[in-house]
């Protein structure tokens, strides 16, 4: 019995879209994610991945099941309200990194915390140390334009950090890296996963996903557990 | 009901939901206005040529806006200016024309006729600067200059002959080159003094008084004593022979003037106009008829509605092409920014925030093209007022309102866009952009 609650709770989850045919992305889902977990969830494109990632990060909502948050039921959330939750507990690491162009990379972390009215000198000085932690400091003032693929992602990473989120929610975090980045990336999800971080990825690259502690593979929009 | 009742464990562990830690709910996202700022320079000083360009529109719009009123402003208090010279101070009192010339039959009867002494009945007005009764002889005769006869010059004419009372001059704006004016002492005296335009002293050669010249009207001698040089309100004067009153009606049976000239103080025609007839003729104020200048301001709106309505629609269209051109571009801005809207979506941004930075980009866009316009505007109204010599005239309010102007555009031209852009879902941005 612990007394934190675990930081997803998916029960009986589905999305169905409403085309011509319906289509049902997610079946049924069951998840639990306990702190401390670093889950992957493998499977190939069309699987539901991305549909069940954006369930997780509160971009939708799911038209059957319940989905508890931190221990909060998300279907009574406003809009507004997940977004708050959305940007308060989950910090997302995207394929194609979503960094500003024109603004600095320590701009690009400070933005976390923006819809958190956080002050900007409290968003700053967090700025500074989550760019520590991904060893990103001396880059503080670059655009991004000007940096690595590998690096752009740790920006990225850094700007997920900021907020503490209960949850990071990577897409495809290396798809667009090499592998030497792709190294190097992973091996930062190993130091915050050891720091204590929840850490979720979804990929369909085995490599990738053989660097996590528990493995879900989904399949037509249905999860089994993979050892 | 928890929620250990209802999950079923994929991994076999046991999820339990203490009862004793309830969950803080975060509430709703904000936004501090110092990072909505923020955000909004940013946003614009991305793409500065764009954003300068974008601005034009509006630059244009407001300019010419400014400049339109300014110059009209300009221009209108010039013309009015120039008419407070003569015109605006200027009130003439006749009589109304008695029986057969009016169409009501009514008034014939009673004529209300009226007095030479002018001068102390209206002096006493407090606006007044000078006033004189003339009245044009009738059938004075031929004049000649009596002493000298040229058989070679024409010696005889037939000239205009006046008679006035004493304020005529002054309330003419006459000048004398030669020679004084008749006084009060001529006109008791009934002197038989005459004053001639310099056009009239031309025709017979005089061009000095000191020997006394005389001049013959009909058959009556009379003296030069002066020659006048001038007169604005009465051009024809320096073309004709002025004398006093009193000989006039001695010797040419003038009965009454013609016509009383005022000149008033700037301002006060219309009050002079009000209170004249009754100063002239108490006793039948009705029967006299006061001509007055126009009002002065109505002039003004006048000139200025005339100059202005063509420029102030263009003015206008510029401004909304302006509009149009800010919506055009911040809909495209929308558009490329798909992927950052997902991000800031994704970073807890709820839909207000969204449509609000862009709001705030076009309303600054606005106010910058206001600001800016302004300017422009007023350098425009200096230049032109400066290559005509004229003083630039410029109402307070409107390099004020002018940047408010422009923000006001912005802001309306933003307002599809932004909803656009908070309307959008925040998968599908995250998904179409990059």
């Amino acid at each position: 019995m612990t007394t934190t609650h675990p930081v997803v709770v998916l029960d009986a989850v589905s999305r169905v879209f409403d085309s011509d045919p319906p289509v049902e992305a997610l079946k049924q889902i069951h998840l639990v994610v306990q702190p401390g977990d670093h889950l992957a969830i493998i499977g190939p494109s069309g699987s539901g991945k991305s549909t069940l990632l954006n369930v997780l990060g509160l971009l939708d909502r799911p038209t059957a099941g319940r989905y508890l948050l931190d221990g909060i039921d998300t279907a009574v959330l406003s809009d507004s309200g997940r977004a708050a939750e959305r940007g308060r507990r989950i910090g997302f690491v995207f394929q194609s990194f979503h960094l500003l162009p024109y603004r600095t990379v320590e701009e690009n972390v400070m933005l976390s915390e923006l819809y958190l009215g956080t002050p900007r000198k409290d968003r700053r000085r967090r700025a500074a140390e989550a760019l520590d932690r991904v060893g990103l400091s001396h880059r503080r003032t670059f655009e991004p334009i000007r940096l690595s693929g590998g690096e752009r992602q740790r920006v990225a990473i850094a700007r997920a950090l900021l907020g503490e989120p209960s949850l990071l929610l990577c897409d495809e975090p290396t798809g667009n890296l090499d592998s030497k980045n792709t190294d190097s990336v992973l091996g930062l999800f190993d130091e915050l996963h050891a720091q204590g971080l929840t850490i979720l990825v979804i990929t369909h690259d085995n490599d990738v996903a053989q660097r996590a502690q528990r493995r879900v593979r989904m399949v037509d929009g249905e999860l089994g557990e993979v050892a | 009901m928890t929620a250990a009742d209802v999950i079923e464990p994929i991994d076999g562990e046991p999820t339990a939901e203490p009862a004793d830690a309830e969950p803080v709910v975060v509430g709703r996202p904000r936004l501090r206005i110092v990072d909505l700022i923020d955000e909004t320079l940013a946003g614009v000083f991305a793409r500065p040529a764009r954003a300068a360009l974008t601005t034009l529109g509006t630059v244009l719009g407001i300019a010419s806006l400014v400049a339109t009123l300014g110059i009209s402003r300009t221009a209108g208090n010039q013309i009015v200016g120039r008419f407070d010279e003569l015109a605006a101070t200027q009130v003439t009192v006749k009589a109304r024309t008695s029986g057969g010339g009016s169409s009501s039959g009514s008034g014939s009867s009673r004529r209300a006729p009226l007095p030479w002494n002018v001068e102390p009945r209206l002096d006493r007005l407090n606006g007044v600067v000078a006033a004189g009764a003339v009245a044009e002889v009738s059938n004075p005769g031929a004049v000649r200059t009596a002493p000298l006869r040229d058989p070679e010059n024409i010696t005889e004419q037939l000239v205009p002959v006046y008679a006035s009372s004493v304020g005529f001059l002054d309330s003419v704006r006459g000048q004398i080159v030669n020679g004084r004016w008749f006084d009060q002492g001529h006109v008791d005296r009934v002197d038989r003094v005459v004053i001639i335009g310099t056009d009239v002293a031309d025709q017979f050669g005089i061009s000095r008084l000191d020997t006394q010249p005389g001049i013959f009207i009909g058959d009556e001698l009379f003296t030069v004593i002066g020659i006048l040089s001038e007169a604005p309100r009465d051009e024809g004067l320096v073309g004709s022979i002025i004398l006093p009153y009193t000989v006039a009606q001695e010797r040419f049976n003038t009965t009454t003037p013609e016509r009383v000239v005022i000149e008033t103080d700037i301002g006060a025609a219309q009050l002079i106009a009000e209170q004249a007839a009754v100063a002239l003729s108490p006793n039948a104020p009705e029967g006299l008829n006061v001509t007055a200048p126009r009002d002065p301001k109505r002039t003004k709106d006048a000139v200025q509605s005339d100059v202005n309505q063509l420029f102030l629609l263009l003015g206008l269209i510029s401004l909304v092409v302006g509009a149009i051109g800010i919506a055009n571009v911040t809909l495209v801005t929308v558009m490329e920014r798909t992927g950052e809207i997902g991000l800031r979506r994704a970073l807890g941004a709820a839909r207000r925030h969204i449509g609000l930075q862009f709001l705030a980009e076009s309303t600054a866009m606005g106010l910058v093209g206001g600001i800016i316009g302004a300017s422009v505007g007023i350098l425009v109204v200096v230049a032109v007022a400066g290559s005509r010599q004229w003083t630039p005239v410029l109402d307070v309010w409107l390099p004020l309102a002018a940047p408010f102007a422009g923000a006001l555009v912005g802001l309306i031209a933003g307002l599809y866009p932004s909803i656009r852009a908070a309307r959008m879902e925040p998968v599908d941005a995250l998904r179409s952009g990059t």
